[in-house]
């Protein structure tokens, strides 16, 4: 390993605006989110007569050719995100750390064979499996979400693989083993909490693919069609980039500054890893 | 390192690579045998008797049990026939090999592109460090890597081609005037998806290049080579660049997934005739052996990318040949 570079005060807190730049992006989208029959109340998918208004006091994003209030949209279309984030992010995880865990604790002949299993999903592109699998099995955003977890476990399978083997060899690890203690129990007791900063750091990461994922396939038009997303709105937006700016403008934004807050989180929390 | 020898290690990560093919190849044939609906109906259309329906599944093999359809799979595979499209009534492999060049001149640009400019703001940040230019450029750079791809393109669109029209807003030729088809109209029309796709991978790579300079720099030889007389730029760019740039390779070229991901999203948005339209086309289409070969495509490429850093990741680190 390399020595870190030498960090000044400066570093530090550099450090610590960068989480609470993070907590600050993530905590917005999260309240939009929970709060959008709140601040943008009613259907998304309600239409109107104010056909692609340039944001005005009405409409302060503006509207689609439908007359649909882009607001309204964006705002719900943060549900659709962070839901898919979350249990996305909690399903690969979930997968992840099971295979990872398995493989790293029991070693040999298993380890091999999963670890061939996480290459291949390594190797091929997320995107190109989930488009595929779309259009095999359809896109309710169910499935999408399943379909996307399933797809995003190999690195952190990887991560939780090499943790594992690492702490296994610690002193209170071995005590554990020796006073004969059940290996899913010293797993989840002794080994996963050392390493937690570097699995939220992953799970961080992960929620950010997981919505990009989504608003992708949406983009291309193959997602679901009965629930408001970002991605959605940006693949509508398309037909309209020379009249109708706003509508590409504003759901993209949100959709980077919500990666954007996940990153940074990844970023502080990876840098509290041991 | 002589030619023989990256020839042997270039060999031998090949090799290496065989197992995760055969997963690749065995993921596709499952996915196949999971697409819904019968294959035979898909091709023959319906309506056809009984009989029928019997000699086309003779004739594909598709009476006999899984493992021999497996390994006719992989012969056929062997032999370079990815299957039958539905939609194009022709052999897939050669919808993809149209469709294949136009997505790697674009791939390549843009990692072209971001090579270059990424390694230029890696070292000036690193060098600036600290600076309002380097808290710039990186607030910048993370804003970049978290932008999607399609977005990005959107918005270079709506810049370009749109508000200020210097650029054509899609298409990969010129249908209009004697320009079309010329090596110029071509390289017009490829400027914006190019640096739509390259902005994401510029910003991890000054990422890298940063972190790496700076850590080079605070080491030894640097110091010894600063206390010589030479310049801060200098033994930045001479000395402390050349080791940075080990893990940046790495980093890069295990990025292929990405960036053919990153590719197909910029097509749809440019109208770029490459596999990402070809994948919306046949998705949209249910045209599921393109759609399959077209992840099979994309995911050996993968591999092959990955087999070429791992080689050049053993030239510029040759402690690691094993």
């Amino acid at each position: 390993m390399t020595p870190a570079p030498h960090h000044g005060p400066s570093a530090s807190s550099g450090r610590r605006s960068t989480a609470t730049t993070g907590v600050v992006l993530v905590g917005v989208v999260f309240a939009v989110a929970l709060l959008a029959d709140v601040v943008a109340p009613g259907d998304p998918f309600t239409t109107s007569n104010d056909v692609l208004q340039a944001p005005s006091w009405r409409h302060p994003l503006g509207s689609d050719d439908f007359g649909k209030d882009i607001w309204r949209s964006i705002a719900h279309g943060a549900r659709t995100s962070l839901l898919v984030a979350l249990v996305a992010t909690a399903g690969a995880v979930g997968i992840g750390v099971g295979i990872g865990g398995l493989a790293g604790y029991r070693g040999g002949l298993v380890d091999d064979l999963l670890m061939r299993v996480t290459e291949v999903f390594q190797v091929v592109p997320r995107f190109f499996l989930v488009v595929t699998a779309v259009a095999l099995f359809g896109s309710g955003l169910g499935l999408l979400t399943a379909i996307i977890a399933f797809t995003s476990w190999s690195s952190t399978a990887r991560l939780v693989r090499s943790q594992v083997m690492g702490l296994l060899a610690h002193d209170h690890v071995l005590a554990a083993r020796a006073l004969g203690g059940r290996p899913l129990r010293i797993l989840v007791r002794h080994v996963l909490p050392l390493a937690l900063p570097t699995l939220a750091a992953q799970a961080a990461f992960q929620a950010s693919g997981a919505i990009l994922l989504e608003a992708s396939v949406s983009f291309l038009g193959l997602g679901d069609p009965s629930v408001m997303t970002w991605g959605a709105i940006l693949h509508d937006a398309h037909h309209f980039l020379r009249v109708a700016w706003w509508i590409a403008v504003f759901p993209g934004l949100a959709l980077t500054l919500a990666v954007l807050g996940l990153h940074l989180l990844a970023d502080a929390a990876a840098s509290r890893e041991y | 390192m002589s030619i023989g020898r990256v020839a042997r290690l270039v060999a031998r990560r090949a090799l290496q690579a065989v197992p995760v093919v055969a997963g690749v190849v065995t993921l596709t044939f499952v996915l196949i045998h999971l697409a819904p609906g019968d294959p035979v109906v898909m091709m023959a259309g319906e309506g056809g008797d009984a009989e029928y329906y019997a000699d086309m599944r003779a004739r594909y093999g598709l009476d006999r049990p899984l493992a021999i359809q497996y390994v006719r799979y992989l012969q056929s595979l062997a032999a370079g026939d990815l299957g039958h499209s539905f939609e194009y009534q022709r052999p897939v492999a050669d919808v993809i090999r149209e469709r294949l060049p136009a997505t790697l001149l674009l791939a390549g640009t843009a990692f072209g592109l971001a090579v270059g400019a990424g390694l230029l703001i890696g070292v000036v940040t690193a060098l600036a460090a600290g600076s309002w230019l380097d808290i710039g450029l990186r607030v910048g750079t993370s804003g970049l890597f978290a932008a999607p791809v399609f977005w990005t393109g959107q918005l270079l669109l709506l810049a370009f081609a749109v508000v200020m029209p210097v650029f054509p807003v899609g298409g990969i030729s010129s249908l209009r005037g004697d320009a079309g088809g010329s090596t110029r109209d071509l390289l017009w029309h490829l400027v914006l998806p190019a640096l739509s796709l390259s902005v994401g991978f510029l910003a991890v790579l000054a990422r890298v290049v940063r972190s790496g300079v700076m850590t080079e720099i605070g080491r030894e030889y640097v110091r010894a080579a600063r206390a010589k007389g030479t310049s801060r730029t200098r033994a930045a760019l001479a000395h402390a660049l050349p080791n940075a740039l080990v893990p940046a390779v790495t980093l890069v070229g295990h990025q292929a997934g990405t960036l053919l991901t990153g590719a197909s999203l910029v097509e749809v948005v440019f109208g770029w005739p490459g596999l990402g339209r070809l994948l919306l086309d046949a998705s949209a289409q249910r045209d599921y052996p393109l759609v399959i070969a077209v992840l099979l495509t994309v995911s050996l490429l993968v591999v092959a990318a990955n087999v070429v850093t791992d080689s050049l990741y053993t030239v510029v680190e040759p402690r690691l040949e094993r």
